[in-house]
């Protein structure tokens, strides 16, 4: 099958054009050799199928010569590999901005290879009173160029006549000064630039990263993100899935129970104990009952809500403002502003959050942002259990295990950025101007997602639910309860039974919080369970992600410092509440 | 009488304009920023600065880019005051 590659700068509408080539059936996958993510589709184009690469957006295929910039090599390098075996590139280019896209156009032309231009955004610079002769380009460039509108699929039909007609013009290879001076002299000649007036658009851009109202509107904007969040969840469970429980599946449930005779090894684990003679989701601790309630009744409609959020968030173009914004504060704990990305990515749920502090440059900024995150970064799962836990006391409790897990953050951040050795190197990033973001493309991402969530989530909850009947059965639980009590009592002011839930905290953290329920805590006692939770250990996904991430020597490293800061911070709660 | 003078971009004054001089950069860095798109002899104006100390942020060419403190003092511009 012929390989077509999607290249281009960074925020230029690549999957905004990616999904608009492609159909449904994506894969997400590792570049053999390197640990750089490429999205991978199929095309089918005049009645020849081709597989389509999403390349990583870069701005030039030039390896620097520096050691901390590892990341930008590793990308580089998938990328000079990707181009060897391509048939075909696709060179995206933000026809806004013609100018710094044109070098990475020219280095690709270097290449023996077939190239097709493709001008993108090609509305919006419309829009911004920007005008390119495209034949003139085309003359220029000796290769195809077509305008296109990712979004609204304008010039794909276009495109595809071009698939099967490009190829490799003969380019001798070029300094870099030199390129720099035939872009210069391209864009003389092929665009011309009208006057236009300030927008509504540019008066929000400067309003949002403003040294006066930047902050104050990024404070408003996560608040704002929390209760949308907050409400589509609870809107979910109240008029959707609690319904649909209590009409459909505990009926079909209670049959099941019934059938089984209402106790014994099997009910026990397939239904759970009856309570009052029925079923308790959250008490229960069926594999039918608790598991699958936990997962779609409870965790679901938070997943959704919070993909829905982020992914507008990601595709407005917020992000990179965001970043700016967060400079400061982050670098109070060694990191800069661009951290703020995987650390809001870990509040769906942390293991793509610690895969993508692969975007940060050193080994030091890695390593502290992936320990904060496992430590200080309640996964959307967690979280809508503590809600759901801690909600029907009010907002306080959940406020103050927000303010523990925020504190410990920021406290423990701050303690590193002076042990480490090392610097943090410097912020330097491009930000895109503000966009709508394509429905179609949001809500393929939130289905990407979500589905992600449903195909590795489930398993383990299973699983957990099952570990906890089995260890119970076997009485293992009772050895470790005995062997941990002092600590849970004595510093924690736990009961010991809680035990229980930190070691099922292991395997998944939301069956870990449903696990205090039945111990008839106090809200006090609930408020320091549920961030000893949040912050001692991570779960086995997060664990195998850290090890693969940081080494197992720098995982074990960070363990440590977990299992340090959550007594430390529930034992402080413990006294102080 | 307005005269020629180079600044670095963290001196620059808000909504200032003018062109970009040189980088006083390692090979590395100076890579970054012209891919970035802040190259030599090009406009270059600074649209906000961060507060105590962070990010600026400018438009060059199509593109606007923050940069931290110390990147901002490392782009040399000429301006006109």
């Amino acid at each position: 099958m012929k390989k077509i590659l999607l290249m281009g700068n960074p925020n230029v509408g690549k999957s905004a054009f990616f999904s608009r080539l492609t159909g449904v059936e994506v894969i997400t996958s590792n570049y053999p050799g390197t640990t750089v993510e490429y999205t991978r589709g199929y095309a089918l184009i005049a009645g020849e199928k081709y597989e389509v690469l999403d390349v990583p957006g870069t701005y030039t295929l030039e390896p620097t010569c520096k050691a901390e910039e590892i990341a930008r090599e590793m990308l580089k390098e998938a990328v000079s590999r990707m181009v060897g075996e391509a048939d075909i590139v696709i060179n995206i280019v933000d026809a806004t901005n013609l100018e710094r896209n044109l070098y990475l156009t020219l280095e690709l032309l270097e290449r023996p290879l077939p190239v097709i231009v493709a001008l993108n955004l090609w509305d919006e610079a419309r829009h911004h009173g920007i005008e390119i002769d495209v034949e003139k380009l085309k003359e220029w460039l000796r290769v195809p160029v077509v305008p296109t509108v990712a979004v609204t699929g304008e010039g794909f039909i276009g495109l595809n006549t071009e698939i099967y007609k490009a190829y490799a013009p003969r380019v001798r290879p070029h300094s870099a000064e030199e390129r720099l001076l035939d872009v210069g002299k391209l864009v003389k000649d092929v665009q011309t630039i009208h006057y236009r007036r300030h927008t509504l658009r540019d008066r929000l851009e400067e309003l949002t990263v403003h040294q006066l109202t930047g902050l104050p509107i990024a404070l408003l904007v996560m608040v704002a993100a929390f209760f949308v969040i907050r409400q589509i969840g609870e809107g979910l469970i109240g008029y959707l899935l609690d319904p649909a429980f209590e009409n459909f599946y505990t009926p079909l449930l209670m049959k099941l129970s019934g059938w089984l005779g209402g106790a014994g090894f099997w009910h026990d684990l397939l239904v759970g104990h009856l309570i009052a003679s029925k079923v308790d989701y959250l008490q229960s601790f069926g594999l039918l009952s608790t598991a699958i309630y936990i997962e779609i009744g409870a965790v679901l409609p938070y997943i959704i809500a919070f993909y829905l959020v982020l992914g507008i968030l990601e595709d407005s173009g917020y992000l990179p403002r965001l970043a700016v914004l967060m400079d400061n504060l982050l670098h109070r704990i060694g990191l800069h502003g661009f951290a703020i990305v995987p650390t809001l990515l870990a509040f769906g749920c942390n293991v793509p959050g610690i895969m993508a502090t692969r975007i940060l440059e050193s080994r030091r900024e890695r390593f502290i942002a992936a320990t904060l995150i496992s430590i200080g970064v309640p996964c959307a799962a967690l979280q809508a259990m503590i809600i759901g836990v801690l909600g029907k006391h009010g907002g306080g409790p959940i406020a103050i295990v927000y303010a523990a897990l925020f504190g410990s953050w920021f406290i423990l951040g701050f303690i590193l950025n002076r042990l480490l050795p090392g610097f943090s190197p410097e912020l330097l990033l491009e930000i895109p101007p503000y966009r709508l973001p394509p429905l179609r493309l949001l809500f393929k991402k939130l289905w990407w997602r979500v589905k992600a969530f449903l195909k590795e989530a489930l398993p383990i909850v299973m699983l957990g639910v099952l570990a906890v009947d089995l260890l119970y059965l076997a009485g293992v639980f009772n050895l470790l309860i005995g062997l941990f009590a002092p600590v849970m009592r004595g510093l924690l002011g736990l009961p010991k039974e809680a035990v229980t839930a930190i070691i099922i905290g292991f395997l998944r953290k939301d069956v870990a919080v449903g696990l205090l329920l039945p111990l008839g805590l106090s809200v006090k006692q609930l408020i320091v369970g549920c961030v000893v939770l949040s912050m001692f250990f991570p779960c086995v996904a997060t664990f195998v992600v850290l090890c693969r991430e940081l080494g197992w020597r720098d995982m074990l490293k960070s363990t440590a410092i977990m299992i340090a800061a959550a007594l430390a911070a529930g034992g402080l709660l413990n006294l102080v509440l | 009488m307005a005269k020629k003078m180079i600044v670095s971009l963290a001196e620059m004054r808000v909504g200032e304009g003018g062109l970009v001089a040189g980088f006083a950069a390692g090979r590395g860095a100076a890579h970054r920023f012209v891919a970035l798109g802040i190259r030599v002899g090009r406009p270059i104006t600074k649209k906000s600065r961060g507060l105590f100390g962070g990010p600026v942020i400018v438009q060059a060419g199509g593109t606007q880019i923050g940069l931290g403190r110390g990147m901002a003092r490392k782009v040399m511009v000429e301006v006109e005051r």
